[in-house]
C-alpha cells in the first residue's frame, strides 16, 4: 500500500496517557519535593534545613500545578476523562491501591503515633524527623516550633493548591468550576491557615472561622469554650460567630443555594476532595444499597454529634454556673426548645415534608424527644452524667472514632478505594444537617432539559457523592437529594446539555416532585414536558 | 397475557417498563446482543475509558426480578404469527399474545468490495464495540468511512487512545445533509483543530484486505490508497428486520406501523428504529433512529396493549436533538434546514472563537419562529418548546431570549450579541428585560 498522506493527525497524535515532557518534569518536580520530606522522616539531617523546606514545599506545589498546566494546556478545552477506567491509578489497580495504604499509613501516624513523625514527646525537647523539618516554617508563621497538625495543615494547603491549579486546567472551558474550585484554594490557604496561625502569632485565640460546628466537633469543648470566653472580644466574637453561623449563615445560604455553598465552595475536606480527589470521583458507589447504608450511617453521626455536644455542654455549664451570662438553664431552653421544634416541625408541615415514610418521621420524633427527656432527667438530677454515659468518654470516643478513623483514615486515606466524598457522604455531621436543610428548605435543584437525556450514565458515574443522577435525568425529574453537594461535574460531563444547577423559591414544594419530560397522557398521547 | 418483545434497548425496555406499570401481564424480553439493558448511546464512553460497561446500565441487576420482567439471551429466527409462536435460532418455541418488535438498527453497507472482511464494523451494537477493542492493540491508523454522527463517534474513539484516524466524508463539508453550512464548517474547523485527517469530497471504492482476509487498507474514489488496520463503515443505520421476511408482517425499510404503532398483523407491534409510520406527523421522519422516539414508543405500545379500547396515536411532537462532536455540544429545537428554503429566514451569531454559535430561523413573512440550532452553548428545552409550540415571533423570543439559555451559572451571556446582530440584519432594536434563571422560566411556563 502507499505510504500514507502526512496528514493532520499526525501533529494531532497528542498524548496524555503517554506523558509529555512536560507531565515527566512536573513529576520529577514533584518527586524531588516528595524526597525531601522523605528524608526528613527517616531522620536524615540537611544542612540549611529552612532552604531544603521552602524547596520542598515549592517543588510539591509548583510540580503539582505544572503537572496540570502540562496534562491539560495543549488539549482543546472539554471534558478530560479519557483514559480514566484504564489507567491503574483511577479504576483501583495496583497504583491505586498502593496509593491507598501510603495515605492511610501517614494518617495512621498522623492521629496516632506523631512521636513517628518526629514529634518532641518530652517538654523542653526539640522536634526531630518531618515535624522538626517543618519548625522554621512554624517558627516564622505562629512562633511557636511545629506540631503534627503543623505539618498535615500546611501539607493540606499545598496539595489544594496545587490540585487546584491542575483542575483549573481541566475544567478552564467550565466557569463555575474555575470559580468555585478558586474559592476552595482561598477559603483553605486564608481561614484555615494563614488566618490562624498568624492569630497565633499575635497571641490572640487561633480559629478556623469557616469550620462550623458540628463538623468543628470541638467548638463546644469546655477548653474551646474557655479559651474564647476569656480571650477578650476577638475570642467573644468568634463564639458569637461560630453560634451564628449553625442558627444564622447556615441555614439563610443553605436556603438561597443549596449546601454547596460550604461543601464545595468553603469546606477544607471538601476542598481536598475537589482537588486532590478529583481523580477519584468516579469510584463512590451509586448502588441504591450504598445509599441506604449512607442514609443510616450519616444520620448516625449526626445524632451522635448532638448527643456528645449536649453531654459535653451539660456539663460544662453544671461545672461552671456562673461564669458567663449564659446559664445552664439558659442554655438547656435553647437546646429543647431546638430539638422540640424540629420534632414539631416534622409533624405540622407535613407539606413540606411530603414523601417521607412516618415510620422515619417516627422514629426522627422519638429520637428527638428522647434526648430531651434524658437531658432534662440529668439536669433535675443534677447528674455528670447524661444518657448514662461521661461526656468525656463520649467525647473521646467520638473523636477517635468519627474524628480521626472516619474522616481521616477512611476519608482520605481511601480515595483511591471508595473515591473522594466518603466521609463528606457517609459521615459528616455538617453535611448531614445541611442535607435536611437542602433536602426540606432549600431553593436548590439540579433541573433536567426537558427530554434531552440519553441515559448514558456520565452524570452518576462522575458523581462523587454517589447519586444515581441519571435515575432523575431519565425521567425528567429535578435531582433534590439532602447529599448533593453542588460540585456541577454532572452538568459538565453530560453530552447533551441535560442538567443545570439552579435556585428558585417559585416552585420550592414541588420541585422534588415534578416530573417534566416525556410522558404519556390518556387523552392527548405521549407528549413532551 | 403474555407479552414478548424482541429486543432489549431504549425502545423494548421502555415498554416493558411501562407494561409493567399497567399491568400484572407476563412480560418476555429476547436479546441476543446482551444480557443487560445499557445506553447505546454510551459505548463510545466505554471505549474512552470514561466509564465501565456496567456504568452505561441504568437499572440495577435486581431491577428485572423485582419488575418481573423476563429476560431471554436469543435469536429470533422466525414468526409463526398465525400460531402466535415464535422460533429461536436453538430451536426453542415461545408463543406470544401480543409481540413487539423492538429490534433496532443495522449498520450500512452499499456494496464496497470487502466491505465483509475481518475489522470492518460499523458502531451499533456491543460486538462492535468488542471489535474495535480487539482491533485497537498495536492500530497504527483507522479510516472511518461516512460524515455522520456515529462516524465522529467512532472518531472521538479511536483519538481517545491515540490512533490516527483518516476521516473519508462524501459530502463537500461535515453533515451538511443537516447542518446549515456555518455550523457544519465550525464542525470541520473542530476536527481539524482535535487532529482529525478529514478528508472531504471523498468516497470509499474498496476497502483492501490480506491474506487473512484482514482489512489493510481503503481505496478512495479517486484511487488513493490508504493503510489502516481497521475501517468503520458510519454510513448511517437502517431497520434491522431481515429475519422477518416471508412472516406475512408487511415491512418497507422498516416494519410499517399505524399511528397506534400496530403492524398489518393485529396484536403484532413495532417500535424504536426499526418501526416505520404509515403516515408521519407533519413534520416528521416516517423512521427516526434517536433515543427519545424509542422511549416515546415505547411508552405508547404499553399503553395501546394495556388499554386496547382507549389506544392512543404515537406523537412525537416538535422535532428536537442534540449530540456532541468532540468537545462542541449540539442542540436543534424545531425545524431547522441544511439547506434553507426561500422563506426561512436565519438569525446567527457566532462567537468569535469559532466553536459557539446561535441559530434562530423564523418564517420571513409571518416572523413565526420555526427553529433554534445551538453549538456550544445549552439551551433550554421547555423554552425552546414553548415558543415553538405557540407560534412566537422572532421579536418576542429574542425579548425573552435569556430565559432559553441552560448553560451553568457564571457563563457568559450572549443574548446582547444575537441582538445586536438582529439590529445589524433588520434595523430593529429589540431590548431584553428578562434575566437567565429558574424563576422566569417557571413564570414564562405558567409554573
Amino acid at each position: 500500500m502507499a505510504a500514507v498522506n502526512p496528514s493532520l493527525s499526525l501533529i494531532g497524535a497528542r498524548t496524555h496517557q503517554v506523558l509529555n515532557a512536560g507531565q515527566k518534569g512536573a513529576l520529577t518536580l514533584t518527586g524531588i519535593g516528595l524526597l525531601l520530606l522523605f528524608l526528613a522522616f527517616f531522620g536524615v539531617s540537611l544542612p540549611a534545613p529552612t532552604v531544603w523546606l521552602v524547596v520542598s514545599l515549592l517543588a510539591l506545589g509548583l510540580g503539582g500545578a505544572w503537572y496540570g498546566w502540562a496534562a491539560y494546556r495543549q488539549l482543546p478545552a472539554g471534558i478530560k476523562n479519557n483514559g480514566v477506567w484504564l489507567a491503574s491509578l483511577t479504576s483501583r489497580g495496583i497504583l491505586g491501591w498502593l496509593t491507598a495504604i501510603v495515605l492511610t499509613g501517614f494518617y495512621v501516624l498522623l492521629y496516632f503515633f506523631p512521636a513517628h513523625l518526629g514529634l518532641a514527646t518530652v517538654a523542653g525537647e526539640a522536634n526531630q524527623g518531618i515535624v522538626g523539618f517543618f519548625d522554621p516554617l512554624s517558627r516564622v508563621l505562629n512562633g511557636n516550633p511545629a506540631s503534627q497538625w503543623f505539618v498535615y495543615g500546611t501539607l493540606y494547603t499545598v496539595a489544594i493548591l496545587a490540585m487546584g491549579v491542575k483542575f483549573i486546567y481541566k475544567y478552564r472551558h467550565n466557569r463555575y468550576q474555575v470559580v468555585r474550585t478558586l474559592s476552595v484554594m482561598f477559603f483553605q490557604l486564608g481561614f484555615a491557615f494563614l488566618i490562624p496561625e498568624i492569630l497565633s502569632a499575635l497571641q490572640q485565640p487561633s480559629m478556623d472561622l469557616k469550620n462550623m460546628w458540628p463538623l468543628n466537633y470541638y467548638f463546644f469543648y469546655d477548653w474551646n469554650i474557655k479559651k474564647l470566653a476569656t480571650s477578650g472580644g476577638l475570642g467573644i466574637f468568634m463564639l458569637g460567630w461560630g453560634v451564628a453561623m449553625i442558627f444564622v449563615v447556615s441555614p439563610v445560604l443553605t436556603y438561597l443555594y443549596g449546601k454547596r455553598w460550604y461543601c464545595s465552595w468553603v469546606c477544607g475536606c471538601g476542598g481536598l476532595a475537589e482537588t486532590a480527589g478529583d481523580p477519584f470521583r468516579q469510584l463512590s458507589d451509586k448502588s441504591l444499597g450504598a445509599w441506604k447504608v449512607e442514609r443510616w450511617v450519616i444520620h448516625s453521626v449526626l445524632v451522635l454529634a448532638v448527643i456528645m455536644t449536649l453531654a459535653v455542654l451539660h456539663s460544662f455549664f453544671r461545672s461552671n454556673p456562673a461564669t458567663y451570662w449564659v446559664t445552664r438553664e439558659m442554655f438547656l431552653g435553647v437546646a429543647i426548645a431546638t430539638l422540640l421544634g424540629v420534632a414539631l416541625l416534622l409533624w405540622l408541615r407535613p407539606r413540606v415534608f411530603k414523601g417521607v415514610p412516618v415510620w422515619v418521621k417516627g422514629l426522627a420524633t422519638v429520637l428527638l424527644i428522647g434526648i430531651v427527656v434524658l437531658t432534662l432527667q440529668a439536669y433535675l438530677q443534677n447528674q455528670s452524667r447524661i444518657f448514662g454515659l461521661s461526656s468525656y468518654k463520649l467525647r473521646e470516643w467520638y473523636g477517635f472514632y468519627i474524628g480521626s478513623i472516619f474522616s481521616g483514615v477512611i476519608g482520605v486515606g481511601f480515595y483511591p478505594i471508595f473515591g473522594s466524598r466518603v466521609w463528606c457522604r457517609f459521615g459528616c455531621p455538617m453535611a448531614a444537617i445541611l442535607g435536611l436543610q437542602q433536602r426540606f428548605f432549600s431553593r436548590f435543584r439540579i433541573t433536567v432539559n426537558g427530554g434531552q437525556c440519553i441515559s448514558c450514565g456520565n452524570c452518576s458515574t462522575y458523581c462523587e457523592m454517589g447519586i444515581d443522577v441519571r435515575a432523575y435525568a431519565q425521567r425528567g425529574q429535578d435531582v433534590v437529594r439532602a447529599s448533593c453537594v453542588g460540585c456541577g461535574i454532572c452538568a459538565a460531563v453530560c453530552p447533551r446539555g441535560v442538567l443545570r444547577l439552579e435556585n428558585s423559591a417559585a416552585d420550592v414544594s414541588t420541585r422534588a416532585a415534578a416530573l417534566r419530560t416525556l410522558h404519556l397522557d390518556p387523552k392527548e398521547g405521549v407528549r413532551l414536558l | 397475557m403474555h407479552v414478548v418483545i424482541i429486543g432489549n434497548g431504549i425502545s423494548g425496555i421502555t415498554a416493558a417498563r411501562f407494561i409493567r406499570k399497567h399491568s400484572d401481564f407476563a412480560i418476555t424480553v429476547i436479546s441476543n446482543e446482551s444480557d443487560e439493558f445499557f445506553s447505546r448511546t454510551a459505548l463510545m464512553y466505554v471505549y474512552m475509558g470514561h466509564m465501565r460497561l456496567r456504568d452505561t446500565q441504568p437499572y440495577e441487576p435486581g431491577f428485572w426480578k423485582k419488575n418481573r420482567i423476563d429476560r431471554k439471551r436469543g435469536w429470533v429466527q422466525k414468526i409463526d404469527q398465525g400460531d402466535r409462536v415464535l422460533y429461536l435460532a436453538d430451536g426453542e418455541r415461545i408463543s406470544y399474545d401480543r409481540l413487539i418488535i423492538a429490534t433496532g438498527s443495522r449498520s450500512n453497507k452499499f456494496g464496497w468490495p470487502g466491505q465483509d472482511l475481518d475489522r470492518v464494523h460499523g458502531l451499533y451494537h456491543l460486538q462492535d464495540l468488542e471489535a474495535m477493542e480487539a482491533a485497537s492493540a498495536g492500530l497504527e491508523r483507522a479510516v472511518i468511512v461516512g460524515g455522520g454522527l456515529i462516524g465522529v463517534e467512532m472518531a472521538e474513539m479511536f483519538h481517545s487512545r491515540h490512533i490516527p484516524v483518516t476521516f473519508l466524508v462524501r459530502e463537500t463539508s461535515f453533515w451538511d445533509i443537516v447542518l446549515p453550512p456555518e455550523e457544519s464548517a465550525m464542525i470541520n474547523r473542530h476536527l481539524l483543530e482535535q487532529g482529525i485527517d478529514l478528508r472531504l469530497n471523498t468516497e470509499l471504492r474498496e476497502v483492501v484486505g490480506d491474506e487473512q482476509g484482514r482489512a489493510v487498507g481503503v481505496i478512495t474514489q479517486s484511487g488513493e490508497e490508504i493503510a489502516c488496520g481497521f475501517v468503520g463503515l458510519t454510513a448511517g443505520v437502517s431497520p434491522n428486520i431481515g429475519f422477518l421476511q416471508n412472516s406475512g408482517i408487511e415491512v418497507k425499510r422498516g416494519v410499517l406501523v399505524d399511528e397506534n404503532l400496530q403492524t398489518n398483523i393485529p396484536g403484532i407491534y413495532a417500535v424504536g428504529d426499526c418501526a416505520e409510520m404509515r403516515t408521519p406527523q407533519p413534520g416528521r421522519r416516517p423512521i427516526e433512529a434517536v433515543w427519545y422516539t424509542g422511549r416515546m414508543m415505547g411508552e405508547t405500545v404499553a399503553h395501546n396493549i394495556c388499554n386496547p379500547d382507549t389506544p392512543v396515536a404515537y406523537n412525537p411532537g416538535i422535532w428536537f436533538n442534540s449530540a456532541k462532536f468532540f468537545d462542541i455540544e449540539y442542540q436543534v429545537y424545531g425545524d431547522i434546514r441544511a439547506q434553507a428554503p426561500a422563506n426561512h429566514r436565519s438569525l446567527y451569531w457566532e462567537h468569535p472563537d469559532g466553536r459557539r454559535s446561535i441559530r434562530i430561523v423564523y418564517d420571513a413573512g409571518t416572523e413565526v419562529v420555526l427553529g433554534f440550532n445551538v453549538m456550544g452553548i445549552r439551551y433550554r428545552h421547555e423554552v425552546c418548546q414553548h415558543w415553538l409550540a405557540q407560534k412566537a415571533t422572532i421579536e418576542t423570543v429574542l425579548c425573552e431570549l435569556p430565559l432559553a439559555n441552560f448553560d451553568p451559572e457564571f457563563f457568559p451571556a450572549y443574548e446582547a450579541f444575537v441582538l445586536a446582530k438582529y439590529a445589524q440584519q433588520t434595523g430593529k432594536q429589540i431590548q431584553t428585560n428578562h434575566r437567565r434563571g429558574l424563576r422566569e422560566v417557571l413564570t414564562l411556563l405558567g409554573k
